[in-house]
């Protein structure tokens, strides 16, 4: 039983408040990702379960035991709580084996080994640091990690400094190694794909305040407002005209979930672009554009379009790969599945509407 | 889910496993606090001394005809000194660093030996050679020898360190060879040639040995001569040399520093061909090593091949200045470095304002002549620690605060190398604070350590001025005895102790010769 538990946690330096009443759970055995863009805070946050710093107000509970009550903390080394830093931090006067075994005593050699081995890196324990590749520094400082039998591990965007062909082989190894230790984890980053891939559960942490914290699905589909949604993938965030269960926008009447408790009137409506499914001939519920560019990506292609009318709404669709499209070609955009919406007058968060999808 | 405890009613699970909200390196705050005002001691104790001696004792000593005389003589030769020292460093550090220069690593070795060589021991061998050098020509003569390493180490650094893209960008834009050097390279490395000019000024402000020998009169000559008949008046005539010292160093904090961008790159500037100054750039080189290393010790060596036995120093005299020279300049070194690690710490883990300003208030010592320094540390023991008077405490003091600023320099590089975060990591993997530190920080230290004990070894080893005054009565150290036998202008009797010197001087500076290398590789171990 291994829940960390955070529960209206500040922590400012000096005059900078960095975290600000952060509530987070997370259940035993389950990972949650933090995602913020640099700066929000997720290093803070990461070093206060740790144990590096300790909080101004609020309470840190890991295992239904308090370590940091803003008045006294329990100690890092007293946490048992295994640290995977940035970009690895090994130590750089030690060889593989020497960061691996550093904490723990010498009988147990074979365990460290073991780690190596588990990490893939069985054979490099006589190497240095500065002698590894940036994965296999990663790697390492995983192993580090483990080898004090961690209930709890932290992970500080383990795979933001890497190669892209090399960051999902690494992410998949790490996720298989972190489950069969059945260690409670936290990764925070500022990559949404690595967030989506990774997590039981995201939670959003921006300016140092913790936005929502759900299952990925979940916050995917009913994201709580627009930068939520633009934080985690391309997104189209449309005026719309809410009434009933529908919401009318430049694509006509976009049904809304059942559960959508949004007042009728003028609202901000998410489709993502894998919900606009783009025909070569027009039909029934459909809506012609023009095809602004396009990004091939392999598997699928993004498209830039606008909408053939004199209003030329901006869109994004996303269509299979081998679907080729020209510019200027005039096509025909239907709506699939349930739209999400926000009313005008709150949940905006001063986006405008045109703020589409992320950088 | 466990119910949560009420915050602060909480009892610790394991005693001792919690603790108190630490202040954020308060320790070494309140350490670097102490080690400052103990460094600023001789300043204030001067400050003392010169009220001691009273108004009219000052009056009576600076407002003469003679202080004039001797402001001018220093001036004249530190400004001289400066400008050449700079421009041979200078240039000596563009040949090694940028040009196809034949044996490029050896003379990367031997233009740093005049290090290793005091300064003193090469005005003896030049005026040995030929009485007639002396006066402002000698001086500056013997002095720009002495001190240009103190120019080209950090230029060569810094040239070095950039990246050599911008002297290729501007050959590229239709710049020659010279119209770079002067436009780009120059400006590249007007931080280090200015740092470098001023530690040169620092060190001709405070010569005396040499300015001894080659009878040039300066305000040390004149402070030395004074304290052997006057103690009060040498007080007094220190007052302007410190605010000379003061006041370069106030102009070099206030030149404002662009920040060069450092190369990211482990590119390495591809050398320029030489072609037909080949030859040339080598004369000039040589005879820069000649006249700076060769001739020193060449003369060395023929004043002991000249002299009989019987006038030769018996090897028990010499062991045994050997073995107090060692001593006391370990002790320094140690003590030196030893202070300024809680300094760098502070310094490098958190930098605001004031813990900068501490920082910066501890190179005032560069400024204090070790004469000065002597000085106060003799008032200070005869006016308020008498037990400590004449006893080598007060020698082991004066080269920690006189080498302070060196030792700092090389222990805050190291205190780079061992960052807070891996003693972090340290402390998640189970270890205590004390295992963290003798397990991570210290081993990464150490290098930096080693060089700062090296570094204040060697220049305490060439010391001269503060041992004359403070070696206590009967013990002889290798400068002293030195010293001794060559005012007495017993040459032969005086070499075999300057070549032990030397000797000594040596071992350190190959080793952080050493380090300077490595770290080099370091630097290009990190970039990918």
């Amino acid at each position: 039983m291994s829940t960390i538990e955070l529960r209206g946690v500040a922590k400012r330096f000096g005059v900078t408040p960095v975290l600000t009443d952060v509530d987070l759970v997370v259940p035993d055995g389950s990972t949650t990702v933090v995602l913020g863009a640099s700066g929000s805070g997720k290093t803070t946050l990461l070093r206060l379960i740790a144990g590096f710093e300790q909080v101004d107000a609020g309470t840190v509970s890991i295992d239904g035991r308090v370590v940091d009550d803003g008045v006294r903390s329990v100690r890092a080394q007293h946490r048992g709580v295994g640290y995977v830093p940035q970009e690895g931090a090994l130590f750089p006067h030690l060889t593989v084996m020497g960061n691996v075994s550093f904490g723990i005593s010498r009988a147990d050699r074979s365990r460290a080994q073991e780690l190596i081995d588990l990490v893939g890196l069985g054979g490099l324990g006589r190497r240095y640091p500065h002698q590894l590749s940036g994965g296999q520094q990663q790697r390492v400082a995983l192993a580090r990690a483990l080898t004090i039998r961690p209930s709890v591990v932290l992970l500080d965007e383990p795979f933001s400094s890497l190669d892209a062909s090399l960051r999902t082989g690494l992410r998949r190894d790490v996720a298989r190694i972190l489950t069969e230790t059945n260690a409670t984890t936290v990764l925070v980053t500022h990559d949404q794909n690595e967030a989506l891939a990774f997590a039981d559960r995201i939670a959003v942490l921006r300016r140092g305040v913790m936005v929502v914290s759900a299952d990925p699905h979940e916050l995917y589909r009913h994201p709580p407002d627009v930068t939520a949604a633009t934080s985690l993938g391309e997104a189209n965030i449309l005026a719309a005209e809410v009434a009933g269960n529908w919401a009318r926008c430049a694509l006509g009447a976009v049904p809304l979930h059942s559960h959508a408790q949004v007042n009728d009137g003028p609202a901000q409506l998410l489709l993502r672009p894998e919900q606009l499914v783009v025909h070569l001939e027009g039909g029934p519920d459909t809506v012609a554009a023009i095809v602004v560019d396009t990004q091939f990506h392999g598997h699928d292609t993004l498209v830039d379009l606008v909408v053939d009318d004199p209003e030329h709404q901006a869109l994004l669709a996303r269509v299979p790969g081998d679907l080729v499209l020209s510019r200027g070609q005039r096509v025909w955009v239907e709506v699939h599945g349930h739209g999400r919406v926000w009313s005008i007058d709150h949940g905006t968060d001063g986006e405008s509407p045109a703020a589409r999808r992320r950088a | 889910m466990t119910e949560l405890p009420v915050p602060g009613t909480l009892a610790p699970t394991v005693p001792g496993r919690w603790h108190r909200r630490p202040g954020r390196g308060q320790v070494t705050v309140a350490m670097s606090v102490v080690i400052a005002l103990a460094l600023l001691l001789p300043l204030g104790l001067l400050a003392l001394d010169a009220r001691a001696a009273g108004w009219t004792e000052i009056h009576r000593v600076l407002f003469r005809e003679r202080s004039w005389y001797l402001l001018q003589h220093t001036v004249f030769v530190s400004v001289l000194t400066v400008v050449f020292a700079a421009l041979i460093g200078m240039g000596a550090a563009w040949c090694t660093e940028r040009a196809r220069l034949p044996g490029r690593r050896a003379w990367t070795v031997l233009l740093v030996l005049p290090v290793a060589i005091p300064d003193f021991v090469v005005g003896y061998a030049w005026h040995s050679i030929d009485p007639t050098i002396n006066g402002l020509f000698g001086a500056t003569l013997v002095m720009t020898l002495g001190t240009y390493p103190l120019v080209y180490l950090p230029v060569a650094a810094a040239l070095r360190r950039t990246d050599p893209a911008m002297e290729d960008t501007a050959h590229s834009l239709g710049a020659g060879r010279l119209s770079t050097f002067v436009r780009v390279t120059v400006p590249l490395v007007r931080t280090a040639v200015l740092g470098g000019g001023v530690l040169v000024f620092l060190t001709v402000i405070s010569e005396y040995g040499v300015f001894e020998i080659l009878r040039y009169q300066t305000f040390t000559t004149e402070i030395f001569t004074e304290f052997q008949f006057d103690a009060q008046a040498a007080g007094a005539l220190s007052v302007p040399l410190v605010c000379l010292g003061l006041l370069v160093l106030a102009v070099d904090g206030i030149i404002p520093r662009r920040a060069v961008t450092s190369s990211t790159t482990s590119r390495v500037a591809a050398p320029q061909p030489l072609r037909r100054a080949t030859l040339a750039t080598v004369a000039a080189l040589g005879v820069l090593v000649v006249l700076g290393v060769g001739v020193p010790i060449g003369t060395l060596l023929y004043w002991m091949a000249q002299s009989q036995h019987s006038t030769l120093p018996a090897a028990a005299t010499l062991g045994a200045a050997t073995g107090a020279t060692i001593s006391y300049s370990a002790l320094g070194a140690l003590v030196a470095v030893v202070l300024a690690l809680p300094v760098a710490m502070m310094s490098f883990r958190r930098s605001t304002t004031p813990r900068i300003f501490l920082e910066r208030s501890t190179y005032v010592t560069q400024a204090l002549p070790g004469v000065v320094v002597a000085l106060s540390l003799v008032f200070f023991a005869t006016h308020y620690a008498f037990v400590l008077y004449q006893t080598s405490v007060l020698l082991v003091v004066a080269y920690a605060i006189l080498h302070f600023p060196l030792a700092l320099v090389c222990v805050k590089t190291s205190v780079a190398q061992a960052p807070a975060r891996l003693a972090d990591v340290g402390r998640s993997l189970g270890k205590g604070p004390m295992v963290v530190f003798l397990r991570v920080t210290f081993p990464l230290l150490l290098p930096g350590l080693l060089a700062g004990f090296c570094l204040v070894f060697l220049t305490a080893v060439t010391e001269l001025t503060a041992t004359l005054v403070l070696a206590p009565i009967g013990v002889q150290t290798l400068a002293t005895q030195f010293w001794a036998y060559q005012s007495e202008v017993a040459y032969g009797a005086a070499a075999p102790y300057a070549l032990v010197i030397i000797a000594l001087a040596m071992v350190p500076g190959a080793l952080l010769g050493l380090w300077f290398d490595r770290e080099r590789h370091v630097r290009a171990n990190l970039t990918p």
